[in-house]
C-alpha cells in the first residue's frame, strides 16, 4: 500500500516539473518535438531508477549520522562503537553528484553499445543529464523526505522519472500543436511555454486530493460505531442488571 | 570613469538585461523558481549564486591550463560542489530557519546550468579577474529575475515585502485591506513563478525587437 501510495504521489503530486521546476532546463531545451521528448523522458526515468537506490544505500550507510557503525560490527549497539558521533551528512551533495556522474557514463557506454541509434538521437543529451537538476533532485529529496527502504527508494526514482517524463511529453506535444497558433510575438517560443508550463502546474495541482485520508477517514467512522455499539450493549447490559435488581428488591 | 574598463564593464552590465541568464540564455531556471515565494529567500539565493558563480570562476580560470579535458565536467562538478558545501554550512550556521525555507534548493545550485555553462562558455577560456566579472555580472542577471519575481509573488501574494506589512494589515483591516482588497493567495503557489517569468519575457522582448524567436 505505502508503495502505491509512493508511486501515484511521485507521478501527480509531487510531479518534478509541476511541483518543484526540477529540470526545467532541459525540459524547455528539448521539448520542441515529441519524439526527443521521450527519448529524453525515457532516459531520465532509468537513470532516476539507477541513482535514487544507490545514492539511499550511500545515505544510510556511509552519510547519515551514526551510519557507520557498521565498521567495527557494532550495529546492533550503535552506542559502543568507535564510530558513534560521526556524521558525514554534509559529503552528501559531493557524492550523490559522483555517483550521478559515474552512473551517467556508464549508462552512456551501455547505450552506445547496445543502440547506437538511440545513442545517435540522444546526442548530447546523455552525458548533460548527469547535471540535470531532476537527477540530483531527485537523491535529495529521497534523502530530505527520509525514505525508509530500499524498495521505496527504487519506486521513488521510478515514478519521478515517469512524472518527468509525463510533463515533457505533455509540453511537447503542445508546442508541436500551438506552432500553428497566433501567439504574440514577444511571446513566440520560451515566453509561452513558460506561461503554458504554469498553467499545467495549476492544473496538476487538481490531484492534490487524490490522496487525502479517505481509507483513514472510513477506519476511523467503523471505530466510532465500533465503540459506540460497545457503549450500547454496555448500557444494555447495565439496565438489564437494574431491571433485575429492582425485581430482586420487588420481590 | 570607473575601476573597469569598458570591456569589463560591459562583462557586468550585458547579462542584467540583453544576455540575461534566466530569460534569454534560459538556464538556471530549476532552482530560481521555487523558492521565489518570499523575497527574502530570494535574495539569499541570488546572493548564493553570485559566491558561488563568482569563487568558482576564478578557481576555474586559474587551473584551465591544467585541467585535462576529459575530466573537465568532473573537476567542475568538484569545485561547484565543495562550494555549495561551504554555502549550505553557512546558511545552516548563520540563517537557520532561511536553510529550511530554501532545503534542497541550495543543494540544487550544483547543477545549475548558469554555473556549468558559465565555466564551459567562459572561465576555461579566460584570465581569473575577466572570469570573476563575468560571474558577478550572470549572477547579477539572475538575482534580477529572482528579486522581480519575489518581489511581486510576496507584495501580491501575502502583502508583505521581507517580511514587513506594507499594504496594511490584513486582520485590522488597515491600509488597503479597509477598501475591501485581499491578498490574492494563487501568488504563494509555485506555477505563478512559471507565469510571472513569461510575462517578464514578454517585456522584454517587446523593448528589444531582435530578441524574438523566429516562426
Amino acid at each position: 500500500m505505502e508503495h502505491l501510495e509512493l508511486f501515484f504521489k511521485s507521478i501527480f503530486i509531487d510531479n518534478m516539473v509541476f511541483a518543484t521546476f526540477l529540470g526545467m532546463c532541459s525540459y524547455l531545451a528539448v521539448s520542441k518535438k515529441v519524439s526527443t521528448a521521450v527519448g529524453l523522458g525515457a532516459a531520465v526515468i532509468f537513470v532516476l531508477a539507477v541513482t535514487v537506490p544507490l545514492n539511499w544505500l550511500l545515505d544510510q550507510y556511509i552519510l547519515k549520522p551514526d551510519a557507520l557503525v557498521w565498521l567495527d560490527g557494532n550495529s546492533a549497539t550503535p552506542k559502543l562503537s568507535a564510530y558513534y558521533g560521526y556524521d558525514l551528512s554534509f559529503l552528501s551533495f559531493i557524492l550523490f553528484i559522483a555517483t550521478i556522474a559515474t552512473m551517467v557514463q556508464l549508462v552512456e557506454i551501455i547505450v552506445e553499445k547496445f543502440s547506437p541509434s538511440l545513442y545517435n538521437s540522444l546526442g548530447i543529451f546523455l552525458p548533460l543529464i548527469a547535471v540535470n537538476c531532476a537527477i540530483l533532485g531527485g537523491s535529495l529529496f529521497m534523502q530530505s523526505r527520509e525514505i525508509q527502504s530500499i524498495g521505496l527508494a527504487l519506486n521513488y526514482g521510478i515514478s519521478s522519472g515517469i512524472g518527468w517524463f509525463l510533463a515533457i511529453v505533455a509540453i511537447a506535444a503542445i508546442r508541436e500543436k500551438i506552432r500553428y497558433s497566433n501567439v504574440p510575438a514577444p511571446l513566440r517560443g520560451l515566453g509561452i511555454t513558460f506561461i503554458i508550463t504554469g498553467l499545467m502546474a495549476i492544473g496538476f495541482m487538481s490531484f492534490g486530493g487524490m490522496l487525502t485520508t479517505d481509507g483513514k477517514k472510513e477506519e476511523s467512522n467503523t471505530e466510532t460505531t465500533e465503540a459506540k455499539i460497545e457503549v450500547l450493549k454496555q448500557e444494555q447490559s447495565e439496565s438489564t442488571q437494574i431491571v433485575e435488581v429492582s425485581k430482586i428488591t420487588k420481590q | 570613469m570607473g575601476l573597469l574598463s569598458k570591456k569589463d564593464a560591459k562583462l557586468i552590465m550585458d547579462p542584467l538585461l540583453d544576455d540575461n541568464p534566466i530569460t534569454i540564455q534560459v538556464l538556471g531556471i530549476c532552482s530560481a523558481l521555487a523558492i521565489t515565494a518570499e523575497l527574502k529567500a530570494s535574495i539569499v539565493m541570488a546572493v548564493s549564486v553570485m559566491f558561488v558563480l563568482g569563487m568558482g570562476n576564478v578557481v576555474i580560470s586559474l587551473m584551465r591550463n591544467v585541467i585535462p579535458s576529459k575530466i573537465r565536467i568532473i573537476v567542475q562538478l568538484v569545485v561547484v560542489a565543495a562550494l555549495v558545501i561551504i554555502v549550505d554550512l553557512v546558511l545552516k550556521a548563520f540563517a537557520y530557519e532561511l536553510s529550511k525555507t530554501l532545503s534542497v534548493f541550495v543543494g540544487l545550485i550544483i547543477t545549475n546550468c548558469i554555473i556549468m555553462g558559465r565555466f564551459e562558455a567562459f572561465a576555461l577560456a579566460n584570465g581569473p579577474w575577466r572570469s570573476f566579472l563575468d560571474g558577478i555580472g550572470n549572477s547579477l542577471g539572475y538575482g534580477l529575475i529572482l528579486i522581480i519575481v519575489g518581489f511581486f509573488r510576496e507584495l501580491l501574494g501575502s502583502g508583505t515585502l521581507l517580511g514587513f506589512k506594507v499594504l496594511g494589515d490584513p486582520i485590522e483591516k488597515t491600509g488597503v485591506y479597509a477598501f475591501g482588497y485581499e491578498n490574492n493567495g494563487f501568488m504563494l503557489l509555485s506555477p505563478m513563478a512559471l507565469i510571472i517569468v513569461g510575462l517578464i519575457i514578454w517585456v522584454q522582448r517587446s523593448r528589444n525587437t531582435a530578441l524574438i524567436e523566429d516562426e
